[in-house]
């Protein structure tokens, strides 16, 4: 059986696209056969977060509208064999996403043997967004610790809960993770951020993971790597910490506490 | 929070107001009760078939309007009825 795992957050720049990019190469690492599909049509960035940008030739819309073969339009990634990017278009109109195009296109990737299949949502609440959501089993909500995002989020559980295939067809309902991203262990200490337990105490979702706020998500997206593959970095272990969570392991939370730098670290500085 | 701030009694952080903020408002869109104000469209219209059953009223006759105090919403009903004109 193939899970579908949406990455969702209603608000834009919040680290969807990141996420979806970490997360399906860590399920890749994992060795699971993972496949990761844009849902942005018109606004594409999958491809550039995961380097494949050059190796564009057919995308979602090509494979529902039959002009390519799904097998066409699957990119290999480049650092895992397992991992395949489907990308959006960048100049159809959005209408051209519809609910049996996306249904059709999930089946024949069972068909193909995948385990896993990431689907990166666009920002919103709209067609994209919401057929992004439509056919998940499972879902990461992607908040940062700020207003806007959290009520953002909120609103997209509620959507989750009424607009899915599943709330539709009164099967379970589906699993959703909340993943706090851009986390400042510090601005939390000093009282200016919202902690990770108040956003869950919010939205009421489980923890799935907590990603700090690094300078490695944009060395990441510059070399077009995903986050994951940065060895070493917060970042990556965090990401990985979640991947393992994902598939039910326990992993205590890090990065989470503010370390004050100690006297050495303060006169010489270094991370 | 610096010693200076702590001794000279510090301002509430801005993350607790965030929350408490959050809280309210999340609250108050899970009840519905921003769904809820979608039916009043629907309604004035009914209203306005009905009430054209007994006597002539435009669509313009008939206001609705749903206002929220603490917490009970007032749902507030305007006909304005036609002069009687033989």
């Amino acid at each position: 059986m193939t899970r579908v795992v949406v990455v969702t957050s209603g608000k834009g720049g919040v680290g969807k696209t990141t996420t979806s990019a970490a997360f399906s190469s860590g399920l890749a690492l994992r060795g699971f056969k993972t496949a990761v599909i844009d849902f942005d049509v018109g606004l594409r960035n999958l491809d550039l977060i995961m380097g494949c940008e050059r190796r564009v030739v057919y995308d979602l819309i090509n494979v529902i509208n039959g002009e390519a073969k799904l097998t066409q339009a699957l990119i290999k990634d480049k650092h895992c064999d397992n991992l395949f990017v489907l990308p959006a278009s960048q100049t159809r109109d959005k209408d051209a996403l519809t609910e049996e195009g996306v249904e059709k296109v999930l089946k024949e990737l069972e068909h193909l043997g995948f385990d896993y299949v990431v689907c990166d949502s666009p920002a919103g609440i709209e067609r994209g967004a919401v057929l992004a959501l439509t056919f998940a089993d499972e879902a990461i909500i992607t908040t940062n610790p700020e207003v806007s995002s959290v009520r953002d989020s909120d609103r997209i559980l509620g959507i989750l809960q009424s607009k899915s295939r599943r709330a539709a067809n009164g099967s379970d309902p589906i699993k959703e993770h909340l993943l706090v991203t851009r986390y400042s262990p510090k601005r939390v200490e000093d009282g200016e951020m919202l902690s990770y337990k108040d956003v869950q105490e919010l939205l009421r979702v489980p923890l799935i993971g907590v990603i700090p706020e690094s300078e490695s998500v944009l060395q990441a997206s510059n070399q077009g790597t995903p986050a994951i593959h940065l060895k070493g970095s917060d970042v990556s272990e965090a990401y990985t910490d979640v991947v393992a969570r994902f598939l039910g392991e326990t992993r205590d939370l890090r990065f989470v506490n503010y370390e004050k730098p100690g006297l050495i670290k303060r006169l010489f500085g270094g991370k | 929070m610096s010693f200076l701030a702590r001794l000279f009694g510090e301002k509430k952080k801005t993350a607790e107001i965030a929350k408490n903020r959050l809280s309210l408002l999340i609250a108050h869109e899970r009840s519905g009760a921003a769904a809820k104000a979608d039916f009043l469209p629907a309604l004035q219209r009914e209203l306005i078939e009905v009430i054209s059953k007994y006597v002539s009223v435009n669509a313009e006759d008939i206001k609705v309007h749903l206002d929220k105090q603490d917490n009970y919403e007032v749902l507030e009903v305007n006909i304005v009825l036609p002069e009687q004109t033989r």
